[in-house]
């Protein structure tokens, strides 16, 4: 078997944020903590050169390289282009929160790069084993990036308890990947379906490898019952964290979940449609009952995200074309309004100071109506609220789920969606109408406020313009 | 010759004791780190089993990522183990606590 | 085309978002500049669609310009509709607009509000706009409540004064009753037509007359007759018919540049100009048609009868306002909607004009209303006296004034039109003219000429308003004096509106009228020896001989008709008629509903109750997040059992 040179010319993008990420790895060596804003800068601007070079070679039909391991299509580049967004306005994000906690070192940024990587093998996986590797490079950043904060209680507890549950959801994945491996004889995804398009759907090792494999996909998704980190993590997380796992990770998820069900086992539709409903009506009320109890404004945000998920999967099981690009517009949304919700904490924390608790933003509006007003988008976009991008994304799942004639979905999804709302509107209610108990002015830096308030303003415009996004994530699946 | 099933059984077997290790396991948390080592291994045996029978070596490919990837798994937990340690001073899970609800 | 149709509609809105946000940064020099440079653009290329559509022959545009959300087949777009009709009412728009504009520089001069006030009347622009250049109900729905908000907005805007957030609340109220009619018409034609395009509507509207509704079981009803009813009755709030009229002479206590361009010029015509644009479903219903004149000859003529005996300076200009819309709306009723739209475009200029003089008055008495304290203003204030005089012979109709042509020629159809309640309507509108007059000139008189009887200081005080203020006057009272004369022939007679207005034949009355006509010329020898115009010659010289030859006439017959002047002094009771019966009736049934219904039922078990399940039940599940891992673990493998035996067993 010989490897012909030209199949390494869909990688680029990856090779590049390989060499990129272990260049910064030792120029960050050599740099004192004055001048760490260089490592911020490399990395950027990596992330930016990564996606030129990613949109450059946006293939118009689906490329399959490298022995049926890697796939270049138009999903993987858009989405891949999506990470490269969030991950940079993380970066960005995060400057000043972590200089305060004097953990403003290279190795934030390496991790996250090698993250974004493992993000990028996941995303263009096809082949089971790609999917493995691509999951494990993205989870072991994750935990070092949790327990970055090294004098922080909540966040090495945090760290151990999203290390030992990833370890054991990575470890039912593969269990189910061996079962398909072992019925079908495979490890490649096209290869996988068309073996289960030409023979027997009803084989049990077959089947029983696909709920493994559901249960390993819910956990990196964070659908109840399988989300038991996810609040526990987003909070004991330095918040610089939080952000990154609470949104590009996702858009990642979501791939995974075409790859490996959508690609993979597309025929069993009938079996995993059913596993998702499950999940996803789970995930929605538990999500949105519980975030009710939280005055911790990130396991609200945690369990909202749980309750986002829902959403998502909602769009995924509809099991066509109009659902898959539902829910990836879906994904999109979300992360780009989580960036908002998270971003907002981040901007109101300093030194010694969390600004993680929902009284933290008591009057708000009385200390930055601006900020106040981007909080209150973001929160409407959340909640589904027109003219917010949340609410395109809402109603585009909802239509996928009731033109399968699945209505009962989409009331259950409503009215949870307005016991959602409840909570969204009280931290309203508290950043408008309570007194402020703190009145120190918010500092944090020009660029940072700037990215921030285009944020807000795109999830405005967005939701008024949708159609663009709408429009290019219709085509991804056509 | 051994039958695919024993295999299977074996690796099963091994699978629920990793799993009951990680939920019953109230006090150490090194002994959940030995659980999923284990229950990885268990995958291995499947993979292995699988690929011998189906005369395919992708599985046993698949073993080697595996146990790599593995190492380099215990070596974040351990890391992981440390620093709670020098946080807690002790490293009971059932310490582990502060955050939930 | 299409960018110059945005760049119209957006130049304002943009203008109001910067002043409106920006408005502490840029200063009051900056709010206005920024404004009025974005209501002359508007302005500007209105006259320039206008003279490409009217004189050069252009083609009408009717599309799409963004398209919102496409739900089951039926499309909810942003789209423009640029007929004669929507162009002659963008200009008027937009100049009244633009006069307005600038007249505020100097009438809110001292006011801490100012960067607000431009961008609420700049926003206030926009929305109108959206409004008549709607090709569809839902834009002209959205414009409809826009200019709604816009008004309350302006109403209240010395929300430090009661009396402006009691008239701020009496106008939302009650344009919400009139809204709901509208609401539930738009309804009825989106469930019937399947579609929100006027295009669509107008052309399918042919198969619809027969189609019958039973809104009451066992009785049917047409439904052209039922959707025309509930679209007027959104035209009686914003047009301000009765019963409906009750918030426009409360709506005088926000600024008087308000009153002008929102509650004389514009926005009350919106109501005239949708009946108008929806003339192709009106006529089809013969019944919709005697209702829209019956109720607009009663407002035409009993609303009259109140401005003679205010006081105050700009409410005797509001009640001549409701009055000359009840003209307008009777002019609709006899399918005469040329006519209708023709008086409301000479109305916009010489109301606005009375309106804007009015406050200039009002500045040069340093804020007092009350005519009786005014008096021989005439030397001190040449400009607004013979501005205000040309405003008032275009409102009596004398002849040569733009008003005559309008109003004439709405007595005309009237007169030719035979459907049920035109005799009836026909009386109403004449003896309005007379009524007019001598509220007008009661006023006109009382304040410009007569006796001095300001006291000493505002005396000291008095002189002519600066040129920001006269401008505006100026430049209203040109067309107030011409336009009539000028645009009778195409307007009326021609075939200026053939593209946007239908009328059937048998409705033809405007035809029937237009067969004598020859030239405007004409029209005045013809109106000078009507009915009408010695009415109102009869009505100014009453006016004179009252109220400055023998003002104890007045008092006599106040004393003597006590019971006259009292039912008009109290408005015919109708707002106390209101608040008796359908304001404490509905606090009554509502203080029930609240009592038993709210408190007990609703909120008690459904919405507290839920609210305290949902609450409880959050945080009891919150425990089963316990903090352990091996909790968490187990959830997770029972995840797993619970969807293996569901594969296994289920």
């Amino acid at each position: 078997m010989s490897v012909d040179v030209k199949e390494f010319i869909p990688l680029m993008p990856e090779i590049f944020l390989l060499s990129m990420a272990c260049i910064i790895l030792i120029v960050d060596l050599y740099l004192s903590d004055a001048n760490r804003s260089i490592t911020y800068g490399l990395s950027v601007i990596s992330l930016a050169i990564t996606g030129l070079i990613t949109f450059q070679l946006m293939p118009t039909s689906p490329e399959v390289v490298l022995a049926g391991t890697f796939v270049s299509d138009q999903m993987s580049a858009v989405l891949k282009m999506f990470v490269y967004l969030v991950t940079a306005i993380v970066m960005v994000y995060s400057g000043k929160y972590l200089k305060d906690r004097s953990i403003y070192k290279g190795e934030f940024f390496v991790l996250v790069l090698f993250g974004v990587l493992g993000m990028m093998v996941m995303i263009s996986a096809h082949s089971m084993l790609t999917i493995y590797l691509g999951l494990e490079l993205l989870s072991l950043c994750l935990y070092a990036l949790v327990a970055m904060h090294r004098d922080s209680m909540n966040a090495t507890e945090a760290a151990m308890k999203y290390f030992i549950l990833g370890a054991l959801a990575s470890g039912l994945l593969l269990y189910g990947m061996s079962m398909l491996y072992g019925a079908s004889g495979t490890l490649d995804l096209g290869e996988l379906a068309k073996f289960i398009a030409a023979g027997d759907q009803t084989d049990l090792v077959l089947l029983m490898g696909a709920v493994f494999v559901v249960v390993g996909l819910a956990f990196k998704l964070g659908a109840v019952p399988f989300h038991m980190w996810v609040p526990d993590v987003y909070h004991g997380s330095p918040t610089a964290t939080t952000l990154f796992i609470g949104t590009a990770p996702k858009l990642a998820g979501f791939a995974m979940i075409m790859r490996l069900l959508v690609e993979g086992m597309g025929d069993l539709h009938a079996h995993w449609q059913e596993y998702l409903i499950i999940l996803a009506v789970l995930s929605m009320v538990i999500g949105n009952v519980i975030a009710i109890a939280q005055t911790n404004l990130k396991r609200m945000l945690a369990y909202s995200t749980i309750a986002h998920m829902g959403f998502v999967l909602l769009g995924i099981l509809a099991g066509n074309e109009q659902g898959y690009s539902a829910a990836m517009f879906y994904t999109i949304a979300y992360a780009i309004m989580g960036l908002g919700g998270f971003g907002m904490i981040l901007l109101l924390s300093r030194k010694g100071f969390e600004a993680e608790d929902l009284n933290d933003f008591k009057g708000l509006n009385d200390r930055s109506p601006w900020f106040a007003f981007m909080m209150l988008i973001f929160l409407f976009s959340m909640a589904g609220v027109p003219p917010t991008l949340g609410f395109y994304a809402k109603l585009a799942v909802l239509q996928a789920v009731v033109n399968i004639e699945m209505v009962w979905l989409a009331i259950v999804a409503v009215i949870f969606s307005i016991v959602g709302a409840f909570y969204y509107l009280r931290a309203v209610k508290i950043m408008y109408f309570d007194k402020a108990e703190d009145h120190s002015p918010i500092t944090s830096s020009a660029d940072m406020r700037a990215t921030l308030s285009a944020n807000g303003l795109l999830v405005v415009a967005l939701g008024i313009y949708p159609s663009g996004l709408i429009a290019l994530c219709v085509q991804v699946f056509s | 010759m051994i039958p695919l099933s024993h295999f299977l059984i074996l690796a099963a077997i091994l699978f629920c004791i990793s799993v009951a290790g990680i939920f019953l396991n109230r006090k150490n948390v090194i002994i959940l780190l030995m659980a999923i080592e284990l229950m990885l291994l268990s995958v291995n045996i499947n993979f292995v089993a699988f690929s011998h029978y189906l005369g395919d070596t992708a599985g046993q490919v698949f073993v080697f990522f595996i146990l790599t990837v593995a190492a380099a798994e215990a070596a974040i937990g351990l890391a992981i183990l440390v620093v709670l340690f020098r946080n807690r001073r002790t490293i009971n899970v059932e310490n582990m606590d502060s955050l939930k609800g | 085309m299409e960018s110059i149709y945005l760049t119209i509609a957006l130049a304002p809105l943009i203008g109001a978002i910067i002043a409106g946000l920006f408005g502490k940064q840029i200063g009051r020099a900056g709010a206005h500049s920024v404004t009025i440079l974005g209501v002359a653009i508007s302005c500007a290329l209105s006259f320039y669609v206008f003279k490409d559509l009217v004189f050069d022959g252009g083609a009408i545009f009717n599309g799409a310009v963004y398209t919102w959300a496409v739900s089951d087949g039926i499309r909810f777009e942003v789209g423009f509709l640029i007929d004669n009709l929507t162009a002659m009412m963008m200009v008027v728009v937009t100049f009244v607009s633009l006069m307005v504009h600038i007249y505020t520089i100097g009438y809110m001069a001292d006011d801490d509000g100012y960067q607000r006030f431009f961008s609420y009347i700049s926003l206030f622009t926009f929305s109108m706009l959206m409004l008549v250049m709607a090709n569809n109900f839902m834009q002209l729905f959205f414009g409809w409540e826009a200019v709604g908000l816009v008004s309350y907005l302006l109403i209240g805007f010395w929300f430090k004064k009661e009396t402006a957030i009691y008239a701020n609340l009496k106008a939302f109220l009650v344009n919400r009753v009139g809204d709901f009619g509208f609401i539930l018409g738009i309804a009825l034609v989106l469930m019937y037509f399947n579609s929100l395009d006027y295009r669509d509507v107008f052309s399918a509207s042919g198969h619809m007359a027969n189609v019958t509704i039973q809104v009451i079981p066992g009785v049917d009803w047409s439904l052209m007759t039922v959707i025309c009813i509930l679209l007027f009755i959104g035209a009686m709030g914003k047009s301000a018919q009765v019963p409906l009229h009750v918030w426009l002479p409360d709506s005088m206590e926000g600024p008087t540049p308000i009153s002008a361009l929102i509650h004389a010029a514009t926005m009350v015509t919106a109501g005239v100009f949708m009946v108008a644009r929806m003339s192709p479903l009106y006529e089809m219903s013969e019944t919709a048609l005697s209702f829209v004149m019956i109720i607009g000859a009663v407002t035409a003529l009993f609303m009259g009868f109140l401005g003679i005996i205010q006081n105050d300076i700009k409410r005797v200009v509001a009640y001549s306002t409701l009055s000359q819309l009840g003209y307008m709306v009777v002019g609709l009723g006899a399918s005469a909607y040329a006519a209708g739209i023709f008086h409301l475009m000479t109305h916009a200029f010489f109301k606005a004009l009375l309106f804007l003089a009015a406050g200039s008055v009002i500045i040069a008495m340093h804020h007092e209303q009350d005519i009786r304290k005014m008096g021989g203003l005439r030397k001190y204030m040449p400009i607004t006296y013979i501005t205000s005089l040309i405003g008032s012979l275009a409102l009596i109709g004398f002849p040569g004034f733009s008003g005559f042509f309008s109003k004439d020629s709405i007595i005309e159809a009237v007169h030719a039109s035979d459907i049920t309640g035109s005799g009836f309507a026909y009386f109403a509108v004449l003896a309005g003219v007379f009524i007019t007059a001598l509220y007008s000139f009661r006023m006109f008189f009382i304040v410009f000429h007569g006796k001095e009887r300001m006291d000493a200081h505002t005396k000291s005080h008095l002189h002519e308003s600066p040129l920001v203020v006269t401008l505006p006057l100026i430049l209203l009272a040109i067309p107030s004096v011409v336009i009539g004369y000028m645009t009778i022939g195409s307007m009326l007679f021609g075939d200026f509106f053939k593209d946007s207005i239908t009328v059937f034949s048998q409705h033809d009355v405007l035809g029937k009228v237009g067969e004598g006509f020859d030239g405007a010329l004409g029209f005045i020898t013809h109106g000078v020896m009507g009915p009408a115009f010695w009415l109102a010659m009869a009505g100014v010289a009453t006016a004179y001989y009252i109220f400055m030859m023998k003002p104890e006439i007045a008092d006599n017959i106040k004393q003597r008709f006590h019971f006259i002047y009292d039912l008009l002094d109290n408005k015919y009771y109708a707002d106390d008629f209101n608040d008796k019966v359908f304001a404490s009736g509905s606090r009554g049934v509502g203080k029930l509903l609240w009592k038993v219904g709210d408190e007990n039922i609703i909120d008690g078990m459904v919405v507290n109750g839920s609210a305290k399940t949902v609450g409880w039940v959050s945080g009891i599940i919150r425990h089963m997040q316990t903090g352990y891992l091996y909790t968490y673990a187990f959830v997770m493998i029972f995840g797993l059992c619970g969807l293996l035996s569901y594969l296994l067993f289920g």
